[in-house]
């Protein structure tokens, strides 16, 4: 699914901030990404989401090498990737329903064919009574699992989720990485960047990529 | 999958979901609606477009009213007979009017009268002088007929006959008139077009600084899927809002203007002011040609301004992939 082959990354004429990342994310996979803060746990799921360019290296993503895709071919692959930003990024003037709705919105789809569909998802993780406030009125909980519907929404091969339990407290975390595994279970690869020892000890069976000294290091 | 287990579970209210579906706020503009920077150019558009409009309007009253001068001023032409040592002048003018009445494309032919010549002359030399002693000459007034072709040269030869006479087609005047005629509606229409200039300009700062005060929308919107012509269609609906906004604004103000111009020249119109004013621009009255370009106007620089944020926003996009 993805594929990262002596992949570094420096910005200008710098040291490399990331080096020598060799790792695989498998269809149907769990892995937590941690290591300590500024180790470029955000950078990385960048690379992956082709929002950053590797200066060297080979990134294969869903079976393509990523420098022959064109604009509307990368459009296409982060439409099978779904994305739970650290800072949430809800558009503040949309109300929790439309930016939930957004990645299907973008898509062209009428908004009649995905509305039971939107509701469905945000009632699923709570939020069937909050769908038509703004996001500035949700608590940070509230607006974590906003950001995580929009990215389930579009029912994605692969999610990405930065710190996603980062803004809410131990049992809403624990509640999170259940909603996480069931989702992995339904066969969506599932990486979370976190730096929560806890919250990975709860879940055996993920693989760890700990990011330290500008390198990835993967057990299994 | 369930639901997160400390959360109400409204399926056990099916009520819930149509007041929910019917409260629902949907499809609203990605790029926010409301915003400072949006009602300043809304502003700068209404301003540019009631000054265009306003050009454009004095174009089209003096394009008409120079059309009126012209077929007026067309449709006459005046015959001079001098005087000379001599002769019989009256006698001269009668032959001289009956060449011009026989020809062909002549509907009607006046002769002024020596006291009507000599009235001519009392805004140069006062009223109340002897003329009788000045050798003043006399004028016979020709007015074409529309329907029918005169040879002005043919009837020009005619006149040779007649010793002092000469033919004055107000040639030279006319081309004068539509010289001056046509200096205004071009200068009318630079103006027009630097208008047009400054005010795609603004829209041109104004999408960038869209752009750049909407820099996490366009971040989201692409990680979430979104096309670049997407993206660039939301700023287009956006600016083209605000465009229609501006335009009818300020097209709808200059038509106003228009209208009172038009009712307030009707109330000057017995006063000299008035009497000179409506020789240059004519009664104000636009017409429907005139308001449906003031119209066209407005919604053009909607169009412009939405195609515009457009390609700006696109080619933005194009360079940061």
């Amino acid at each position: 699914m993805v594929r990262f082959e002596n992949v570094g990354l420096r910005y200008g004429m710098g040291s490399e901030i990331l080096r020598d990342l060799n790792f695989a994310i498998e269809p149907q996979s769990f892995q937590f990404l941690t290591g300590p803060s500024g180790a470029g746990k955000t950078t990385l799921l960048r690379l992956i989401l082709l929002s950053l360019k590797p200066t060297r290296g080979l990134i294969t993503l869903f079976n393509r090498d990523v420098t022959t895709l064109n604009k509307d071919e990368i459009t296409g692959l982060r439409r099978r990737i779904g994305v739970v930003f650290q800072d949430f990024r809800l558009l503040d003037h949309l109300t929790t329903y439309e930016n939930v709705a957004l990645p299907l919105r973008v898509q062209g789809r009428d908004e009649v064919n995905y509305r039971g569909e939107v509701v469905e998802l945000l009632r699923w993780v709570g939020l069937g009574e909050r769908m038509h406030v703004l996001p500035p009125v949700l608590s940070g909980g509230e607006k974590q699992r906003a950001a995580i519907a929009r990215a389930l929404i579009v029912r994605p091969e692969l999610l990405l989720a930065d710190e996603p339990t980062g803004n809410v407290d131990p049992g809403l975390a624990r509640r999170l990485l259940r909603l996480f595994i069931e989702l992995h279970k339904s066969g969506t690869s599932v990486v979370i960047a976190t730096h929560d020892l806890a919250l990975m000890d709860q879940f055996d069976g993920a693989r760890r990529l700990v990011l330290g000294d500008r390198r990835l290091h993967v057990y299994d | 999958m369930s639901a997160l287990s400390d959360t109400p579970n409204p399926r056990s209210d099916p009520q819930t979901v149509d007041s929910a579906s019917i409260e629902l706020k949907r499809n609203m503009p990605l790029v926010p609606a409301e915003s400072i920077a949006g009602r300043a150019l809304v502003t700068v558009i209404a301003i540019m477009t009631f000054l265009a409009s306003l050009t454009a309007g004095a174009a089209f009253l003096i394009a008409g009213a120079s059309q009126d001068w012209r077929s007026a001023l067309g449709r006459e032409m005046t015959i001079q007979v001098r005087p000379a040592p001599g002769r019989d002048l009256d006698a001269e003018v009668k032959k001289a009017a009956a060449i011009a009445g026989a020809s062909a494309g002549i509907a009607d032919v006046r002769i002024f009268a020596k006291e009507e010549s000599e009235r001519l002359l009392e805004p140069w030399l006062g009223k109340g002088l002897d003329l009788s002693e000045l050798p003043v000459p006399r004028l016979i007034v020709v007015r074409r007929n529309a329907d029918q072709n005169l040879d002005i040269s043919a009837l020009r030869d005619a006149l040779e006959a007649v010793p002092g006479a000469s033919l004055d087609d107000h040639h030279l005047w006319l081309e004068r008139l539509a010289a001056m005629a046509d200096t205004i509606v071009i200068a009318a229409l630079v103006i027009f077009l630097l208008v047009l200039v400054a005010m795609t300009l603004a829209v041109a700062f104004a999408t960038r600084g869209a752009m750049a005060g909407n820099r996490g929308i366009v971040d989201v919107l692409h990680f979430v899927g979104a096309e670049d012509r997407f993206i660039a269609g939301q700023f287009q609906m956006h600016f083209l809002r605000l465009g229609l906004r501006g335009g009818l604004l300020g097209g709808g103000s200059a038509i106003l203007v228009f209208l009172s111009a038009g009712l307030l020249s009707r109330f000057w119109l017995a006063t000299p002011g008035g009497d000179q004013i409506e020789a240059f621009f004519g009664s104000f009255a636009l017409g429907p040609k005139g308001y449906g370009a003031i119209f066209v106007i407005a919604v053009g620089i909607a169009v412009l301004t939405g195609l515009m944020s457009r390609s700006i926003v696109f080619r933005h996009l194009q360079s940061l992939h």
